[in-house]
């Protein structure tokens, strides 16, 4: 095909289409509502899904991976385009979390030192993080297929900011089934299983996101 | 930034606009400045004649009307139009499994044609080479080999048809390779 011809079918092919952010939004919903039925369905709500909400820390908890997930689409909202950068989600996301453990420490520093490991550790240690990490991987999986269909170009820092973006999702759902409320508890366990779902996102990028 | 580079950073961005929004007619004369400007910027950096300019100049076009909406108004156009064709620049050269490094800030040679020193150099070489050439054949291989028009349109400048500047062309290489050969 010639050039110009090429140009001409394109020409008459012009349509306005959906931005960017709208189409994140689609992933967020779709990989958002997987996460949800795997709660419900496998994991089950926390026993006191009815009273938690009226507790400081349930909407403490929220707030945290939310604002983790907001950096993420924030970084990933860039990161899709040519030469975008997810710095300054990337950055958000960091200091939300270095707040976090500053609160921590101090919360850590006034307890008892009898009940200093058990706010550490909880009751499900051993399974938080992984079920973070399955939670977010529909979610992981959705917004890759969008930002493939976008035009990343570092495809390593892209599928790490998608990452971010589908395990604050991924925790912030899981909090409708873990009843943990200590701070310490979200600061490690939550937040390794938002960066073990980031990592995976980093590790795929340069595979799953190379458009043509 | 020169004057031209700014204007022209200001004409496309224009076109990308109203072609966002569904202008035909815009979004073919951007395509139109596009090609011709992905057409140098692979020749530059691919073996001259290959066949993959071509291609990947046609690819690059498809890249850009597929995934405009990645566009944001507020950064510069051409920035995003030339990390476009890097990106496929680099994609080619991995598939064809050469491995290269291309610049991240050769977006200033994309939007000027004089930008390095070396390239001023490289003008000058390329001055004396053609200064073999009668005048309108010069300026028939600077159109098609240099400035990356097609013939149809260098033909146009030089008011011949595309068969036409086919030939003349042809001949302007002959004579070009004997002398090269000559010095």
């Amino acid at each position: 095909m010639k050039t110009e011809d090429l140009i001409e079918a394109l020409a008459l092919d012009t349509a306005p289409a959906k931005a960017v952010s709208p189409r994140l939004a689609v992933a967020a919903v779709l990989g958002g509502l997987m996460a949800f039925a795997l709660v419900a369905l496998w994991l089950g709500f926390r026993p006191d899904l009815a009273q938690a909400p009226s507790t400081r820390m349930f909407w403490m908890k929220a707030f945290y991976t939310s604002l983790l997930a907001l950096g993420g689409f924030w970084a990933v909202e860039r990161a899709a385009r040519p030469m975008g950068s997810p710095r300054k989600g990337m950055i958000l996301a960091l200091s939300v979390f270095f707040l976090w453990v500053a609160l921590c420490v101090w919360r850590f520093m006034g307890a008892a030192p009898a009940d200093r490991m058990p706010m550490l550790m909880g009751q499900s240690w051993r399974i938080c993080t992984l079920n973070i990490l399955v939670l977010g991987l529909p979610i992981l999986a959705a917004t890759l297929v969008v930002v493939r269909g976008l035009a990343p170009t570092r495809l390593t820092l892209a599928g790490a900011a998608a990452g971010l973006f589908s395990g604050g999702l991924g925790a912030t759902i899981y909090g409708l089934h873990c009843p943990e409320h200590a701070m310490a508890f979200v600061a490690i366990w939550y937040t390794l299983g938002v960066a073990a779902v980031t990592a995976i996102g980093a590790l795929l990028g340069p595979w799953v996101l190379r458009w043509r | 930034m020169g004057g031209v580079a700014a204007d022209l950073e200001d004409r496309l961005k224009a076109l990308m606009l109203r072609g966002q929004a569904g202008d035909t007619a815009a979004w073919r004369e951007l395509l139109s400045v596009l090609s011709g400007r992905f057409r140098t910027y692979f020749a530059r950096r691919m073996d001259a004649g290959s066949p993959d300019v071509e291609d990947l100049v046609q690819e690059t076009l498809m890249a850009v009307h597929r995934r405009h909406m990645t566009y944001d108004p507020s950064q510069p156009f051409t920035a995003w139009a030339h990390a476009v064709a890097r990106y496929k620049l680099i994609d080619h050269w991995r598939r064809a499994r050469v491995r290269k490094h291309v610049p991240i800030d050769d977006v200033a040679d994309w939007l000027s044609d004089n930008a390095t020193a070396e390239e001023g150099a490289v003008r000058a070489d390329l001055d004396k080479v053609l200064s073999v050439l009668p005048e309108r054949q010069r300026a028939l291989v600077r159109d098609v080999k240099i400035e990356g028009l097609s013939l149809a349109e260098a033909g146009k400048r030089m008011g011949v048809s595309e068969g036409a500047a086919k030939v003349a062309l042809h001949r302007a290489m002959k004579l070009l390779t004997q002398g090269v050969l000559k010095t």
